[in-house]
């Protein structure tokens, strides 16, 4: 019986090689057994050939990040061996194809288990007793390995069964059968290995079970996307760009709900069609990443001179240039807030879990509609490509919230098209700086757009105190937001009130810290964690006030520069002392997070630089 | 796929032309081109009978640009190049209003090229308008991309040295489905090629001939109005297509090669070399629409549109039953 309620396992191979797919398939047998899962993915610009991996951590209570040692490499192909087999722990397991892999040159702790499979055997036994080609079931390589590692964590066959019946569905049924033989010859292999069933990480049972089906396994991308269709969007432009398209496809896919999406001949065209449709009345979002997103600029600024309730993600990855296309950062905060020409009201909201993620994409069009006004959803990489077991959403308190739009005035007689024909001030100058809105095709309400400086009317104007009042309307939306947006969708203190250290962060960091607080307090450290997610408008008081009272400061991002910590200083006046900061690509590990904390509380260092991560 | 009639949103009583000037004074040079251009348009929504209120105009940055000011209807100014990325997002999500899109050649052709092109090949059911002058007007008078090479009309410190463009050719081969040339002060000409192509269900391109007094001194209002010598007899300037032989309709859209053949001679006839200028319509095809495609791949718009699809009950609570988009994550 295994005692381990928390471990760490790993599969990689070439871009191509179904490493995605081992790891949905391993995800979601965990996930029936009853585990929690987080699984982050990590791949090359390339299509076949590079090396890329995905690590899964999986324990007995919910789970939102990743440690960095492996507990159990699994492999069907030699590169992911040689890169990765110093990762393993002491005590930990390698499961490696002996034909490919000679573990005696790898570099590894001598401790380390090893679990041969001879993949080429089992697929050729299996095609005989199919009676097909061996050639057509190389695939299956991947549920041996899969298989192979469930055996060694002591999750049982019916386990695999239920998770492969859950993958394969409708015109795919068919495939249980080949991947289940397959899967119970890895168990065979495995359990015909002496000491297999002493494997110092084996699991320990799941004994608070959630209900079947009651979870959700998913990614960021997908999370958002779920939380467009919930708010009603029905039409999203994209151009392809990773890691913005997983949403644009995924959304794509959902017919059933009318939804149009869009793939537009560049990301120019993508954001002047959303400006066109959500002017029309259409809920409506473009995504993109970085390149894409520094093409949107003259538009998002149209959008904020015209009223229009577009909603852009951004799904942040590294930069500058085309940078690391693939990889995570949080490179795009100071960008997002500052992005077009001259100055405008812009919502900018950063989501930090999948939760928020769905809240986000829902509350999006929300905001946007209420303050006319671009709404920027930032999700970065680690987000959008991580899965994750999670509760259903909850969807009970949802409410849309259009603003005001204005249908026909009593004066329009249909018998009489003179009357619908008069102008409608449809910027009126009002305390709120809201002005009620009229959809093209409402009688009455005619009046006009224009990227120029304009009178209520729309018309084009030069005139300094129209220009005055109009810039004042404006930004009168941005304080109107500050003031009715929920306070627990704006920021978030998790933890003690009152810490050894207040560790600030955003975005994909949430869920890191959290984790790293359970580990901090173990450790003998109370800390808390301060989340932003609304970063325009800023809630500064609060911010302020959070951190003027902590004992101590310091602030995780994944970024060159601190971009957050330069938001906070420009908002409250307030310096954070304490800047960690990565930006290699890879997301930030639990274990980087807790030592880093040691770092500042011990040697009081002012900048701490994290590379861990292949 | 059958293609449809087109069904244009119409008042029992029309709005006469006057009625669908706005209150804008017009900020236009005097003699400009721009001028035959706006006023055609409220004639050809007037006399279409077209409810004006579901006519939504948008316009690209320039002197052209101004338009959308000028029309009582919903009207849209957008950014420079930029006017079909918002007519086609607008009319995708709301195939019941009118969209009409109108910019300079600039505007289309040049920092819009792109657009242009792929607008070809999506077939949204709108009408536009390039205002060909041949100049960037509203920043002084550079060349546009249909600027002939070795022209230089005074704005230029130096001879033009790259080639023109022939928009009308381009459009045929993007898969535009209506294709024609006007000229601004050709009034009559110019109110009924612009009803053609509001009438036409599909992407219609309307290239006018625009004089730019101000900018463009090698083609003003007289060189349009001058009698040319053609095989030794003195002729207008400016013909029409329909007093020739050729007729750029495609009879039957079915037959393929038929199609090709007729596209052929339509990008040829765009091509001719003449001293004359042929207005009219140089192709027109019924084919079906970007929305029609939609409605065949996404059954859940069949009959309906993304705009009128609801998503919430009176209370605001949101109705979208989540269900079927989450089976493939639930564990
Ligand atoms: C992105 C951008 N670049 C440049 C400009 C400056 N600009 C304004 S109008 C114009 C050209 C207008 O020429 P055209 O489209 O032919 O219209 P016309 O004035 O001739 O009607 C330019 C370059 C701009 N508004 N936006
Ligand atoms: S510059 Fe030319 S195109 Fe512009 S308004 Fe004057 S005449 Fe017309
Ligand atoms: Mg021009």
């Amino acid at each position: 019986m295994g005692v381990i309620t928390d471990t760490s396992w790993m599969i990689g191979g070439p871009q191509g090689s179904g490493v995605d797919s081992s790891a949905t398939l391993f995800a979601r047998s965990m996930a029936v057994a009853g585990y929690w899962v987080y699984g982050k993915r990590e791949y090359h610009s390339n299509i076949k050939g590079a090396h890329s991996y995905f690590h899964l951590r999986v324990k007995t209570t919910p789970v939102r990040s990743h440690i960095d040692p492996i507990h159990l490499l699994s492999t069907f192909e030699d590169s992911t061996a040689e890169i990765h087999a110093h990762e393993i722990v002491a005590g930990g397991a390698l499961i490696y194809d002996p034909s490919v892999t000679k573990p005696e040159t790898l570099e590894m702790d001598a401790s380390v288990k090893l679990f041969p499979i001879e993949f080429e055997t089992i697929i050729r036994d299996l095609a005989e007793e199919l009676g097909k080609p061996a050639a057509k079931l190389a695939i299956v390589k991947n549920t041996i390995a899969v298989a192979a590692s469930l055996a060694l964590y002591g999750v049982g066959l019916d386990v695999l069964e239920e998770a492969l019946k859950g993958l394969f569905r409708g015109k795919k049924a068919g495939l249980v059968g080949v991947n289940l033989a397959a899967g119970k010859k890895a168990y065979q292999v495995i359990q015909s290995v002496e000491g297999w069933d002493t494997f110092a990480y084996r699991l320990a049972p799941q004994t608070n079970k959630p209900e079947p089906n009651s979870r959700l396994l998913m990614n960021g991308a997908a999370a958002c996307g779920i939380g467009k269709l919930k708010a009603g969007c029905r039409f999203q432009t994209y151009y392809s760009i990773t890691p913005a398209v997983d949403e644009c496809i995924w959304l794509e896919q959902q017919t059933e709900y009318g939804i149009v999406v869009y793939q537009a001949e560049d990301e120019i065209a993508s954001i002047n069609m959303a400006n066109g449709a959500a002017y029309t009345g259409a809920r409506t979002s473009t995504a993109t990443s970085g390149p894409g997103f520094c093409l949107k600029a003259e538009g998002i600024g149209w959008a904020g001179m015209n009223e229009v309730p577009t909603v852009i993600t951004n799904y942040q990855r590294g930069g500058p240039s085309t940078g690391l296309p693939t990889r995570n950062e949080q490179g795009d905060l100071l960008f997002a807030l500052n992005i077009g020409h001259g100055d405008f009201p812009r919502i900018v909201v950063a989501s930090g879990d999948m939760e928020e993620c769905f809240e986000d994409g829902f509350n999006a069009f929300n905001f946007a509609e209420r303050y006319q006004t671009p709404t920027i959803l930032l999700i970065d990489k680690a987000l959008a490509n991580s899965t994750q077991t999670i509760p259903k959403f909850a969807e009970k308190h949802l409410r849309i919230d259009r603003g005001q739009i204005v249908g026909a005035p009593e004066s329009f007689n249909p018998e009489d098209p003179a009357t619908g024909l008069p102008k409608f001030n449809r910027f009126k100058v009002t305390e709120s700086g809201i002005s009620p809105r009229s959809l093209p095709g409402t009688p009455g309400r005619i009046h006009f757009l224009t990227g120029d400086e304009h009178t209520e009317y729309g018309v084009i104007t030069e005139k300094p105190e129209i220009r005055i009042a109009m810039m004042d309307k404006r930004d009168r939306k941005l304080h109107t937001a500050a003031r009715e947006i929920p306070q627990d969708l704006q920021f978030k203190l998790y933890g003690p009130e009152q810490a050894d250290i207040t560790i600030v962060g955003w975005g994909s960091s949430k869920g890191i810290i959290i984790d790293a607080l359970d580990e901090l307090k173990a450790q003998g450290v109370t800390a808390n964690y301060l989340h932003i997610r609304l970063m325009s408008p800023f809630p500064a008081e609060k911010v302020a006030e959070i951190l003027t009272n902590a004992k101590k400061t310091m602030i995780i991002e994944s970024n060159f520069s601190n971009q957050l910590a330069k938001v906070i200083k420009m908002e409250t006046g307030i310096t954070i002392p304490h800047h960690v900061a990565k930006y290699t690509g890879r997301p930030i590990s639990q274990c980087e997070a807790v030592s880093a904390v040691q770092e500042v509380l011990t040697k009081n260092s002012r900048k701490v630089m994290l590379s861990c991560g292949h | 796929m059958a293609t449809k009639q087109q069904q244009l949103p119409t008042l029992a009583t029309k709005v006469k032309p006057f009625q669908l000037k706005s209150e804008k004074p017009i900020d236009w040079c005097p003699g400009c081109g721009d001028f035959g251009i706006v006023n055609a348009v409220q004639q050809a929504v007037s006399e279409l009978g077209l409810v004006p209120w579901k006519v939504n105009f948008f316009t690209g940055i320039g002197c052209s640009g101004k338009s959308s000011q000028y029309l009582q209807a919903y009207g849209v100014h957008t950014l420079h190049g930029r006017v079909l990325p918002y007519a086609l997002g607008s009319k995708i999500v709301n195939p019941d209003n009118v969209v009409l899109a109108a910019g300079g050649d600039g505007d289309g052709y040049g920092i819009g090229g792109g657009h242009f092109l792929h607008a070809g090949r999506r077939n949204v059911d709108i009408t536009y308008i390039v205002f060909n002058n041949e100049v960037y007007g509203l920043t002084k008078g550079q060349a546009s991309p249909t600027l002939e090479v070795g022209m230089q009309p005074k704005s230029l410190a130096l001879p033009h040295i790259s080639q023109s463009i022939n928009p009308l050719a381009l459009a045929i081969a993007a898969g535009y489905t209506f294709v024609a040339r006007s000229y601004s002060f050709d009034a009559k000409h110019l109110k009924q090629t612009i009803m053609a192509a509001i009438e036409h269900r599909g992407i219609s391109l309307v290239d006018v001939h625009q004089p730019c007094p101000t900018y463009n001194d090698l083609h003003p209002k007289e060189y349009y109005s001058e009698k040319v010598i053609e095989n030794g007899t003195e002729m207008p300037r400016v013909y029409y297509l329909d007093d020739t032989d050729y007729n750029g309709v495609v009879a039957d859209s079915t037959d393929a090669e038929a199609v090709n053949a007729k596209k052929i001679e339509a990008i040829e006839r765009a091509y001719k070399r003449e001293e004359r200028i042929a207005l009219g319509v140089y192709w027109k095809i019924d084919m079906p629409t970007y929305e029609d495609r939609l409605q065949s791949v996404i059954p859940a718009l069949q009959g309906t549109s993304p705009i009128t699809i609801p998503f919430h009950d009176e209370d605001m609570i949101p109705t979208t039953d989540l269900s079927y988009a989450y089976e493939e994550f639930l564990v």
